[in-house]
């Protein structure tokens, strides 16, 4: 079975649908590095991300993925990750 | 002496549209806006009209990340508080960081956000319910939204009162004014045109089932059976006497001179219900007599047991055909927590445009010895006016609102 993959398109996409996108933030800009919380998403709005990635692609994501993953790079990394470990078990 | 609680700004969100402008417009041309219901399918049902808003896009109103989180009643609130900041002129730097609050009424709280969200949950599983289940269903959301949003530290609190709630919250807001907040924001605003806040509706037994729009909510008329809801309501701006003026405030409107409620005896006990002593509970807060009573804002049931009730206590105050007696909302519906706060505005602007809106619709019966002002706008030198407000299971609540010099 092929592994799916987690894009930051994929990310952006969620965002919006989920949470909505802060007036004063361009999700379209260089916001790889930038922390979700300066992008204007405080908990439950990661909350609400993460459960829909989760519904979506089929992954268990632990409690603290974002507390770890703070930006969108490390986020998409991180989801890659479990979709790899689920697609190899 | 106490200080006085003046309103300096107020906000609508109506059936007759979004803005004070448009609404005072239409309520003063007795426009319609009561419909068949678009926003559920009503066929299976045995009402069919409400007053609805239409064309109200909240992405053209709110923030988008505010957007995903509200009910709709929410969103129409946020407006229309938004609206009566901006009409008051009042700077954040006006209100120190806990001098601010907000008191709101809601009926039914965010139910059309819960109902999605239970649809969710029933249908796709948990997985599904949006994490803003957690508090955009609560009656207490639009206060607290509004008061993230405007920075407002102070007190915050919900009433749930049904049609009464309105009055409740404007008078408790007055009370923190007189314990000492400088501003606090209050009304409400109700959105329950879905098939759950629907349900709710048909279970308390008042509502119409006529289908024609012009002749479904008659209150004082023979043809009266049970009202037509609506959504919508207002948002006023209430402030202590000295901070308006330390601020400069150059939109006062009026003060809230009178309030009192009072609440029904057991229905059948043979004792007289609580509205005639609510009225004059409130005329006596407003130190005014019933002759000093220029209008008044009727709650307007429209079921034959109500609006006698409504006829009785009025005649007993005031005399027969001795006030100008109103009810705009026959255009709109009954807007539960929303309904009185709009009346006050209204009230509002009849005192400063010296215009009594009419009561739509209505041809009224001879039973009733009131002087209800139908179909034209009447022209009247507007200095007090009287609102009253009565919510299902017997809630009686009355304010007075006074022009001030």
């Amino acid at each position: 079975m092929s592994q799916q993959e987690f894009t930051l398109q994929d990310l952006k996409r969620i965002l919006l649908d989920g949470a909505g996108a802060d007036e004063s933030v361009d999700l379209d800009g260089d916001i790889l590095d930038t922390d979700f919380e300066q992008l204007g998403y405080e908990s439950l709005a990661l909350l609400e991300t993460g459960g829909r990635i989760e519904r979506e692609y089929g992954v268990e994501l632990h409690d603290e993925i974002f507390t770890d993953n703070p930006t969108p790079r490390a986020l998409v990394a991180a989801v890659n990750a479990q979709l790899g470990r689920m697609a190899s078990a | 002496m106490k200080a006085r609680t003046l309103i300096t700004g107020v906000g609508m969100a109506t059936p007759h549209g979004i803005g004070v402008a448009d609404s005072w417009a239409a309520t003063r041309a007795g426009k319609n806006a009561i419909g068949r219901i678009t926003r559920f399918d009503p066929s299976p049902y045995p009402s069919r009209l409400a007053g609805e808003i239409r064309d109200f896009d909240p992405r053209d109103h709110l923030p988008d990340r505010l957007v995903r989180q509200t009910d709709r009643s929410s969103q129409l609130a946020l407006t229309a508080a938004a609206h009566a900041f901006e009409d008051a002129g009042v700077r954040p730097a006006d209100v120190p960081e806990y001098g601010g609050g907000v008191v709101t009424a809601a009926g039914f709280g965010g139910i059309e956000f819960g109902q999605n969200e239970l649809r969710n949950l029933w249908s796709r599983g948990s997985r599904y319910v949006s994490v803003y289940q957690s508090f955009a269903w609560f009656h207490a959301a639009t206060s607290g939204q509004i008061s993230v949003r405007h920075e407002l530290r102070g007190h915050a609190g919900v009433l749930v009162g049904d049609q009464a709630g309105g009055l409740d919250a404007l008078a408790q807001a007055r009370r923190r004014i007189r314990r000492g907040s400088r501003l606090i924001v209050s009304g409400g605003v109700d959105a329950s045109l879905c098939s759950w806040g629907w349900a709710a509706h048909l279970a308390t037994g008042q509502i119409s089932a006529g289908e024609h729009p012009e002749r479904s909510y008659l209150p004082f008329d023979r043809a009266a059976d049970g009202h037509v809801p609506g959504e919508g309501g207002a948002l006023l701006i209430l402030e202590d006497e000295r901070a308006a003026i330390e601020r400069g405030a150059d939109n006062v409107y009026c003060e809230i001179a009178g309030y009192a409620s009072t609440f029904d005896p057991r229905p059948g006990d043979g004792r007289e219900p609580g509205l005639r002593r609510a009225i004059e509970l409130a005329l006596a807060d407003a130190a005014l007599g019933p002759w000093e009573i220029d209008l008044v804002f009727a709650d307007a049931a429209a079921t034959a047991r109500m609006d006698r009730e409504e006829a009785e206590a009025l005649i007993a105050v005031f005399g027969a055909f001795a006030v100008p007696v109103t009810a705009p909302k026959t255009a709109i519906g009954r807007l539960c927590g929303g309904g009185a706060p709009v009346d006050v505005v209204m009230a509002a602007l009849a005192i400063r445009e010296g215009l009594i809106p009419p009561t739509v619709h209505v041809e009224p019966s001879p039973e009733y010895d009131i002087d209800l002002v139908t179909t034209h706008p009447r022209p009247a030198s507007v200095r007090t006016a009287l609102v009253i407000a009565r919510g299902h299971g017997g809630f009686n609540s009355a304010m007075v609102v006074r022009a001030v010099d």
